[in-house]
């Protein structure tokens, strides 16, 4: 073999190890992922195991931890999530519409309002929890700690996110769906209401279902809202005051026994289960009707 | 419409809602004090305003986590995009996903209970880290972003002409060179956003740093302890019933909209150089 063949082939087999090195170095970022997620959910089943029981979604709070329950928090949490629902989605998807469909981008103030989408999409929470205090809690609106000030707020917080994934939803609906029914003589309202948004529907709903999951595990703005930690009542109504899992998760975490721990990882668990459920029936719907056109 | 306008409206409600009491808060307590000031005491008797413990406790944490976060995201966005075959992302897109919806207050309880007696079993040095630290919020915390950060750097690669990669490939680069030298590159503004919007999530997040960094302000750098950033403050204050007026409930919405003020500013920042990279190859 000559010199310079040598040379090749010596560089090729060199080449080859860096890149298997290098694979195997990216494989092993995407393995820590797993692994995390792995060792948590592990790691928290295992610790709530002794107090997953009936007892756990029926009893109320309590000083003593054997006698504690989260049944308080899961209604709290039910109530303010479906009252989120009832409100951003609506108002949700008629922004995305409205941007989507009828807004000249040219305009300046449409740009205006996608730039402040975006930006207000990736504002923490809990500066929304500042604004539900400042704002609907006490200061103009004044409701007080309720079930209806959490839901106000943390519509607020996943407006944005609906809007966005709405908005995508409807972009995937190709033109000629609009085209043909302009053509048959429908006024552009009636175009996007009889034939783009049910088309877009499996989209919106996917999206919808994810934001209201965050909703479901924010506890940041709440704590700021109000929720209490100690109901020993279900919501009786829109002003009733509240708790929610994720507080009350909060609140046996910092309890210093070990019991109220156990507690809080059993609780972890509750709320991861409604958020698997939530998430799978997002994933079922993208999968059933997604389209290509 | 009327309902588009209402993104706008929420954006000048917590302007105005922030500004306010923040102006107030300003008019009793200094600015130089409150920006300069090394002791953060607001609720104490003889009450101290300066915010720099809160903010080098935030720098801390967020330093951490993008230290955790950054390389893995890079490196599983690399694979993902560039080696992983369709079986593969198939599998993993969803588990990333996952771990992305997991609650925070489920990774603070994590950080709490796992991951601080962890450290403090193997940790090499003298002193070994207080039960609450920065630096398990900080570990827990990039894990937490790492999902976010990957699927955004892999879109920005993925968005990169695949004309670009048969190119280089065709001229003998291994896939190697042709991620590094090619792809990252092309798509350095898409994954730059990226990072930034992680440092715009490790500031605001709460729940991981209230559970698990603890709720002593504390000026110092160095990780392992107890510390207590902005965003743990605004919590504990906010649940702590402050009666309107008084100067501690103010010093929630001066935290706020220095928060606030810092995020959006980061954000923006982070969109437009988004904007910039999608139009490179349209």
């Amino acid at each position: 073999m000559s010199a310079a063949a040598e040379t090749l082939a010596s560089n090729t087999a060199r080449r080859r190890v860096k890149d298997i090195v290098f694979r195997s170095g990216l494989l092993s970022c995407v393995a820590v992922g797993v692994i995390a997620l792995v060792v948590l959910l592990v790691y928290v089943a295992s610790k709530g195991a002794p107090r997953l029981n009936i007892d756990l979604l029926t009893r109320f709070p309590s000083s003593l931890p054997k006698r504690a329950g989260a049944r308080s928090a899961i209604w709290g949490t039910v109530w303010i999530v479906g009252l989120t629902a009832a409100m951003c989605l609506p108002v949700g998807v008629a922004a995305a519409v409205y941007l989507e469909e009828f807004a000249d981008n040219r305009r300046w103030w449409n740009r205006l309002i996608e730039v402040n989408i975006q930006n207000l999409a990736a504002v923490p929470s809990i500066v929304y929890g500042i604004l539900g205090l400042g704002f609907i809690v006490r200061g103009p609106l004044g409701l007080g700690p309720t079930v209806l000030a959490a839901a106000l707020t943390l519509s607020l917080l996943v407006l944005p996110i609906v809007i966005i994934a709405s908005r995508e939803a409807l972009r995937a609906v190709p033109t000629s769906f609009r085209e043909g029914a302009l053509a048959l003589g429908a006024t552009p309202l009636q175009a996007v209401r009889t034939q783009v948004l049910p088309a877009a529907v499996p989209g919106i709903a996917t999206g919808a279902i994810l934001a209201l999951s965050r909703a479901i595990g924010e506890a940041a703005p709440l704590l700021l809202v109000g929720g209490i930690t100690f109901i020993t009542f279900t919501p009786t109504g829109l002003d009733s005051q509240f708790t929610a899992l994720p507080i009350q998760i909060f609140n046996w975490i910092s309890r210093p026994q070990e019991e109220f721990k156990i507690l809080a990882a059993a609780a972890i668990v509750v709320l991861l289960v409604i958020l698997l459920l939530m998430n799978s029936v997002a994933i079922w719907l993208r999968n059933r009707f997604e389209k290509r056109w | 419409m009327a309902c588009a306008l209402l993104s706008v409206f929420t954006t000048l409600g917590i302007v105005v809602a922030l500004l306010q009491p923040t102006i107030e808060f300003f008019s009793s307590v200094g600015v130089g004090e409150f920006f300069t000031g090394q002791v953060w005491a607001p609720l104490f008797a003889s009450a101290k305003f300066g915010v720099l413990p809160l903010v080098t406790a935030t720098l801390v944490v967020t330093g951490v986590a993008l230290a955790v976060c950054v390389p893995l995201g890079l490196g599983a966005a690399i694979y993902l995009s560039e080696y992983a075959s369709r079986r593969a992302r198939r599998i993993l897109k969803p588990v990333l996903e996952v771990l992305a919806g997991i609650p925070t207050v489920v990774y603070g309880f994590f950080a709490l209970t796992f991951v601080t007696p962890l450290l403090r079993d193997i940790w090499p040095f003298a002193r070994p880290p207080d039960i609450f630290n920065a630096l398990s919020a900080g570990l827990v915390m990039g894990v937490m972003i790492l999902p976010t950060m990957a699927s955004l750097a892999e879109d920005a690669m993925r968005a990169v002409p695949d004309s670009l990669r048969h190119g280089a490939l065709a001229l003998g680069s291994s896939r190697l060179q042709v991620s590094i030298r090619v792809v990252f590159p092309a798509a350095v503004s898409g994954i730059v956003a990226a990072c930034v919007l992680a440092v715009s999530r490790a500031i605001g997040e709460t729940m991981v740093v209230l559970i698990a960094a603890g709720g002593t302000p504390n000026l110092t750098l160095d990780p392992a302890r107890t510390m207590q950033t902005m965003t743990a403050f605004i919590a504990a204050a906010g649940f702590g019933d402050q009666p309107t007026g008084s100067v501690g409930y103010k010093t929630i919405f001066a935290v706020g909209a220095t928060l606030f003020v810092a995020t959006f500013a980061i954000n923006a920042i982070s969109i437009r150089l988004v904007r910039r990279f999608r139009q490179a190859y349209e």
